[in-house]
């Protein structure tokens, strides 16, 4: 049984040594996925475009405007002088959101009244649009405060503050969210390049015609499967590795956890992935529908449902049901424990079962469709 | 005791009766030619004799072994060729050889020696370091049959081996097939070319599931066809055709080339009343009416057609 198994792992390193197109699909896919994922989908909005309308013009604007300036969220790119040019510097998107100060400002500020500081934001990407909101809360906040503290300093009494709220976030302090992504992107990948190439692997024996052979050989399709699945554990593992690797380097991921249990996690969820890739070749007959079918049922879900980019605890409850399809789920957790919280398998081990269970009945599924069709 | 023992083997899918009950016997060595049109169950026969698909009912008994109750050790006892080629085009031919070896449990020294005895019989010596997709196609044939034998079975299955083939590479195709076989192996082999099933020695002919004729080449030409054959060759060949085909008294016309076979009773009649209709009441030229011995084309569409008029009824 051995020998068989290594005869067909050797054959299938040869075969894709010799198949450049796959090979670019397994390598050079993932770099691509990565920078354009590590450098496009970037929720931290930085630099934000800010265009000033100053009707005051007085050290009180100024000292405000300098405020916002100096963190790194906040770029002056203009003053303007009209009320019209707003619209016109919104349209043209030269700037995100501007700010007007209106001309008795100072004097409201002297005589304790409330100054009202009107802020225009772009509100056609609307992620973004919250986002300078709430910067730009804080800023006028802590602004706020200061000049409270120095007006009731000037009148001999200190400020009293109810309650100060000292935030601090775990685990990815500087709330980076390439930190965040790293592991989704992990999970992803690994999920496409596994899924696509056992499915294409086995399907193109079904096109060719060498299927036959096997199916007339005493070669069972268990040894056939592990056998296949052999060479393609090693490579989505190499993969993976280069990604870590990779991410440190670019975006400065560590692993915090322990690594040798990353690798058994990983072990398990490429067993399930690449299950969920013989299901889907038992359902193709081409490779070209192979490819198809296993691109949307790896990359879809592991992005959409899976808690990589939008957070499972928001989507209603069916949805949230419908997020157990897919394996890249409980890898997730699983990964973001190990890098990013370093924690041990106390707070993973559910999803490592789920992984598991998830694998076995893919296993019998994928068993039970090659009876009835007898191609594998 | 026989090499192949087929026992009522049925495969039933759905309502259609694929293979209706065959029995027959093979012995060892012998070259056992399997015919019959597309569609008349061929192909879902040798896959039950190959352990791939159950039967539905009946057995079959390959080197010891029940196509029933054990596939798995039938496999091991045969070797399998078919029509697509179906080693892989991507590998060297080394690489193939190391990998159905691998397959079928070889290693080592074993191994090479069978490597050698494969690349001598493809013609391959001193170059199996080439791509398989890079052979011509009767060198493919050659390898494709070789590495089905690579683990010395007893019987090996052959399904339209020489499909595309051209008639030289089919020539020395056949002599492989022969030496396999005085080497004491079990030939199964189905073919489209009529002239092919000449070289077997034992030919069974299938239609519509059921097994219609069986016997040598010499048998089935003479046991089957009790009728004489006659060639006539005339001029006007299009309407001397049509005019035989409605004559009551020859059971079949076909037409070979220019010369009409038509399948009668009594040959002295037959002469006498072919130049009755042809030149008397139609004066068309006979220039030539000779008995031939039939050929198997001549017995198959006779067999075939009487057996689609029996269906038929």
């Amino acid at each position: 049984m051995l020998n068989r198994i290594k005869a067909i792992a050797i054959k299938e390193i040869r075969q894709l040594k010799r198949d450049s197109r796959m090979l670019y699909v397994l390598f050079v896919f993932p770099i691509i996925l990565l920078v354009i994922f590590g450098y496009a989908i970037n929720f931290d909005v930085h630099h934000i475009k800010m265009v000033i309308y100053d009707q005051d013009k007085s050290t009180d604007s100024r000292n405000f405007i300098k405020s916002l300036t100096s963190s790194e969220y906040f770029d002056l790119v203009g003053y303007i002088n009209t009320s019209q040019q707003i619209k016109n510097v919104l349209d043209t998107k030269t700037a995100q959101c501007v700010i007007v100060f209106p001309r008795d400002m100072s004097e409201k500020l002297y005589s304790r009244q409330t100054a009202k500081v009107q802020i225009l934001v772009d509100g056609v990407d609307a992620n973004t649009a919250t986002i300078i909101l709430n910067y730009m809360n804080i800023a006028t906040a802590a602004y706020s405060q200061k000049i409270q503290g120095e007006m009731l300093a000037s009148v001999g009494r200190s400020g009293y503050i109810p309650i100060d709220v000292h935030p601090a976030f775990w685990f990815n302090p500087a709330l980076d969210s390439m930190i965040f992504l790293i592991p989704g992107l992990i999970v992803m990948i690994l999920m496409i390049t596994a899924v696509v190439s056992i499915s294409l692997s086995i399907v193109r024996e079904k096109e060719r015609g060498t299927i036959e052979q096997i199916n007339v050989s005493p070669l069972t399709s268990l040894e056939l499967l592990i056998g296949k699945t052999i060479p393609y554990v090693i490579i989505s593992l190499i993969i993976g590795t280069f990604i870590l690797i990779s991410g440190h380097f670019l975006f400065g991921t560590m692993i915090k956890g322990n690594i040798i249990l990353l690798f058994f996690s990983t072990l398990l969820f490429l067993f399930a992935a690449l299950n969920l890739g013989i299901i889907v070749s038992s359902i193709a007959n081409t490779q070209q529908v192979a490819f198809q079918i296993a691109t949307l049922v790896s990359m879809l879900p592991s992005m959409l449902l899976s808690g990589f980019i939008f957070p499972i605890e928001s989507m209603p409850w069916v949805v949230q049901i419908l997020t157990n399809i897919t394996p890249a789920k409980f890898y997730l957790v699983v990964l973001r424990a190990i890098l990013l919280k370093g924690v041990g398998i106390e707070s993973f081990w559910p999803q490592l079962v789920y992984l598991a269970i998830f694998s076995l009945v893919l296993l019998f599924l994928s068993s039970l469709i090659n009876k009835k069709s007898k191609v594998v | 005791m026989y090499s192949i023992e087929v026992n009522k083997l049925t495969k039933v899918f759905g309502k259609f009766v694929a293979v209706n009950g065959i029995s027959f016997n093979v012995n060892q060595g012998e070259i056992f030619g399997f015919l019959g049109a597309n569609g008349a169950g061929k192909s879902t026969a040798i896959r039950m004799l190959c352990g791939i698909l159950e039967p539905t009912s009946g057995d079959a008994i390959l080197g010891g072994y029940s196509v029933m109750n054990q596939p798995d050790k039938v496999k091991t006892q045969i070797g399998y060729m078919s029509q697509k080629f179906s080693l892989y085009n991507d590998l060297t031919v080394e690489e193939n050889i190391n990998f159905f070896g691998g397959v079928y449990g070889l290693y080592n020294h074993k191994l090479e020696e069978r490597k050698k005895w494969v690349l001598k019989v493809a013609f391959l010596e001193g170059q199996k370091h080439l791509l398989t997709a890079s052979l011509p196609g009767g060198i493919k044939q050659r390898l494709a049959l070789a590495i089905a034998v690579i683990h010395e079975p007893k019987i090996v299955f052959l399904d339209e081996p020489t499909g595309g083939v051209d008639p030289i590479s089919r020539r020395n195709f056949w002599d492989l097939i022969n030496e396999l076989s005085l080497s004491g192996v079990t030939v199964f082999v189905t073919t489209h070319y009529l002239d092919e099933a000449e070289f077997c020695n034992t030919i069974t002919l299938i239609n519509a599931g059921n097994i219609i004729a069986s016997g040598s080449s010499k048998e089935l030409k003479t046991k089957y066809l009790t009728n004489t054959i006659l060639e006539v060759e005339c001029d006007k060949v299009v309407s001397a055709l049509d005019i035989l085909s409605k004559q009551k008294w020859i059971d079949e016309t076909s037409i070979f080339g220019n010369y009409i076979h038509i399948n009668v009773k009594d040959e002295n009649v037959g002469r006498i009343l072919v130049k009755k209709v042809l030149t008397e009441q139609n004066s068309i030229n006979i220039s030539r009416l000779d008995k031939i011995v039939p050929t198997l084309e001549d017995v198959f569409i006779y067999l075939l057609e009487k057996d689609e008029n029996k269906n038929a009824e």
